[in-house]
């Protein structure tokens, strides 16, 4: 995602380099070629103008520190005034109300349905509150059995709804049904509409006179080009939302809606949608996305994934082993299992810093994830004394296990080659400094 | 009937393009020798309709160019000079790619796209105009992933009377598209029209998917699928291009449809794809009724966009 955002801002700070001196020349040199990215970002072209003007303001009446080059400061500047367009901090979305409501809605197909599924989950979950969902969409033909099949699905209690066409008739009931039974989120899923629609947005207002919505969050599509700026003002026009929901930020799409309609809205971006599954939901962080926006990485997000799917026991012990250099194949697998739960190999790489530059062009990446794919199967084929002893490994245990895994020894030959490097690696690592390691691997 | 499908289109195109015509018309309007301003306006005019910066600014500088040269002098000379660059991209791609008849039976019309354009929506409105036709149509409910997707589909499909063949969710939409080719042969019927579900071109596995649907229809009628439809959205900003790229290369899109023209969105990015890829947009979706297609007409529609 962003990538080409990235590399842009990356080759203007290039040319900035090794200068001396930033002078008015050197800013408008940038903020030219930051301009045409941010555009070609889908960034929407007041946006871009009015955030340029900042930027300039800004770098132009400052005094050039000795300590810094300018390109450092002129990227400082840039990546300040990303994470203030974006809404600046992290916000915690506010759930407390008895029930809390939360309004989902937005133009057709941004993916309203979906997200309030995931959402719901994500309070039951990470809040430890009991979210009801509600479907409301009574105008997209089956929308309102999709809901209720993403909520049995995700185990979060659904109205049917099927047999009522009427959206504030559901409302009615669906908050007299929290009341009695205690819910404490109600995740209430609107159709889409268009915001010219007068008719439509006024029954939009009438629900929220009956919901009261402690949160109306306006679901856009990361794809989406300059009419991010029309369609989110005007939903903010009629509605007072209180947050966005950025969604299939999993897709390659640059993204400029995010910092559009931020900018246009003025409230914070407060979730993003990163696939189809259930899980596929983040907290949106400001600082993190201008960050990756700059080509400086998302450490944050790897180390939080990392934790997500690194089970603490085997963590330990796999420490305890590298350690004293008794690192197996068995935890070799597991490290490949881990790695695969935390997503997409490129998602991971794009993540880490000074990664997407060494990430070759469009497909090599799949490649490699087939490789992951075809070393895990080489080990499970395995028996497990010879996944503990992998030096036992002869010529017909490796045709046994090459047949069984559907490779071959030269494939097998490969993978022991790559685990003596990095039992190697390890060895070198056991005896370092920790605070060295750190530093080496630009975390500390 | 032809009256009222005029009546629709330029709705649709007024709706979407008024902002845009506010700001090429101020440059169009004025009387007297082109100005480096109204150029400037007219570029960001057209980036502000999603036509993409590089185009965008490869046309103006063409123009900048002409005026350079004296071929171009007076303000109200820029606007055919557009109109009819602009035009000649559209119809350059209508010519690469004329519509051809389909002599194997049945037709195979694949409609692709990533998550939330209209696919589904856009299936039974082109059901209902081929049946209007007289064919004789069969759909495939080969979005196997989506919850309710099915679901979704046969309510359509009642709307239009078109038969439906589907399977359980989760099912191989290869099979799916086997199937429904089969019962179009049974029943003889002329066209099968196939519902795919919503993938973003970057997901690898989805995208074979799409692969193997086209095989399974390739060996089942000769040529087929005979045509493969991207669904693409007109709010969608210059990721359609990539879109239209990715999708092109592996499920071998020949046409375009641009859904929710109605809105305010300009759907400027089918000239930057037409640009890069000349790929030509066959169909324009105006609204929620299964009644609101129209073929795309790139005359009316550059003349909407240009119209001050």
């Amino acid at each position: 995602m962003l990538e080409s955002l990235q590399e842009r801002l990356a080759r203007v700070t290039k040319t900035l380099r090794g200068e001396g001196h930033l002078t008015e020349f050197h800013i408008d040199t940038a903020l030219k070629e930051i301009r045409t990215a941010l555009l070609g970002a889908d960034v929407n072209v007041e946006v871009v103008g009015r955030f340029i003007e900042r930027v300039r303001e800004r770098a132009v009446g400052k005094e050039v520190l000795t300590s810094v080059t300018p390109a450092q400061m002129v990227t400082r500047i840039v990546h300040e005034e990303l994470v203030r367009l974006l809404g600046g901090e992290t916000v915690e979305a506010d759930f407390k109300g008895r029930p809390a409501v939360v309004m989902m809605v937005g133009l057709q197909g941004a993916g309203k349905t979906t997200n309030a599924a995931k959402m719901a989950l994500w309070i039951k979950e990470k809040k430890g509150l009991f979210p009801l969902l509600v479907p409301a969409d009574t105008s997209r033909p089956a929308a309102r059995e999709q809901l209720l099949i993403l909520g049995e699905k995700a185990g979060i209690p659904t109205v049917d709804t099927r047999d009522m066409d009427d959206p504030e008739e559901i409302a009615r009931k669906a908050m007299r049904e929290a009341m009695i039974k205690g819910y404490q989120v109600l995740v209430f899923d609107t159709a889409g509409r268009l915001h010219i629609d007068d008719e439509l947005m006024a029954q939009l207002l009438r629900l929220k006179e009956i919901l009261k919505p402690k949160q109306i969050l306006f679901v856009a599509d990361a794809m989406t080009g300059q009419d991010a700026v029309r369609s989110a003002r005007a939903y903010h026009e009629k509605l007072d939302i209180t947050g966005v929901f950025l969604t299939k930020l999993d897709g390659d799409a640059r993204g400029g809606a995010a910092l559009s309609v931020s900018e246009v809205v003025g409230r914070p971006i407060l979730f993003s949608g990163i696939g189809e599954k259930l899980e596929d939901i983040e907290v949106f962080h400001p600082e993190r996305m201008a960050g990756r926006i700059l080509g400086m990485g998302d450490v944050l997000t790897l180390v939080e994934k990392a934790q997500d799917v690194i089970d603490d026991r085997k963590a330990k012990r796999l420490e305890a082993k590298m350690r004293k250099n008794r690192f197996d194949l068995e935890d070799l697998r597991d490290q490949l299992g881990s790695l695969k739960k935390m997503g997409p190999l490129k998602q991971v790489m794009e993540m880490m810093p000074g990664m997407n530059k060494m990430m070759p062009e469009g497909g090599a990446t799949e490649a490699q994830e087939r490789q992951l794919n075809r070393m895990e199967a080489c080990i499970d084929s395995m028996t497990p004394k010879e996944r503990r002893h992998p030096q036992i490994l002869n010529g017909a245990r490796k045709r046994r296990i090459a047949k069984g895994s559907g490779t071959s020894v030269e494939e097998i030959n490969r993978l022991l080659r790559q685990y003596g490097q990095m039992r190697k690696l390890m060895k070198r690592l056991g005896k370092a400094d920790p605070r060295q390691l750190k530093r080496q691997l630009g975390i500390g | 009937m032809a009256g009222t499908f005029v009546k629709k289109l330029k709705r649709g195109l007024l709706m979407t393009h008024t902002e845009f015509i506010d700001k090429v018309g101020e440059s169009f309007r004025r009387t007297g020798p082109v100005e480096p301003a109204q150029l400037d306006r007219l570029e960001e005019a057209l980036i502000a309709a999603d036509t993409g910066v590089e185009l965008s600014i490869r046309l103006v500088d063409l123009l900048r160019e002409d005026v350079r040269k004296g071929r171009l002098t007076t303000s109200d000379e820029l606007r055919p000079a557009v109109r009819e660059r602009l035009l000649e991209l559209l119809k350059a791609t209508e010519k690469a790619n004329p519509v051809t008849v389909v002599l194997n039976r049945p037709k195979v019309t694949l409609l692709v796209g990533v998550n939330g354009t209209g696919k589904t929506t856009t299936v039974a409105k082109i059901a209902k105009r081929r049946k209007e036709e007289g064919a004789k149509v069969v759909l495939a409910a080969a979005d196997t992933f989506r919850a309710a997707a099915v679901e979704q589909l046969q309510i359509w499909a009642e709307r239009v009377g078109a038969p439906v063949v589907s399977q359980r969710e989760g099912a191989d939409p290869a099979a799916v598209v086997y199937d429904a080719i089969a019962s179009a042969k049974a029943q003889d019927a002329g066209e099968v029209i196939v519902d795919t579900a919503g993938r973003l071109h970057t997901h690898a596995n989805l995208m074979k998917e799409l692969e193997k649907v086209q095989k399974v229809a390739a060996r089942e009628v000769e040529g087929a699928p005979h045509e493969v439809l991207l669904v693409l959205d007109a709010t969608t900003g210059s990721n359609g291009i990539e879109q239209a790229e990715r999708f092109g290369a592996t499920a071998g899109v020949n046409g375009v449809v641009l859904t929710k023209l109605d809105g305010t969105a300009k759907g400027g990015v089918i000239l930057a794809i037409a640009d890069t890829l000349g790929l030509p947009v066959r169909w324009v979706g105006v609204g929620e009724g299964a009644d609101d297609l129209l073929p795309f007409d790139p005359e009316d529609f550059i003349d909407a966009l240009l119209e001050a």
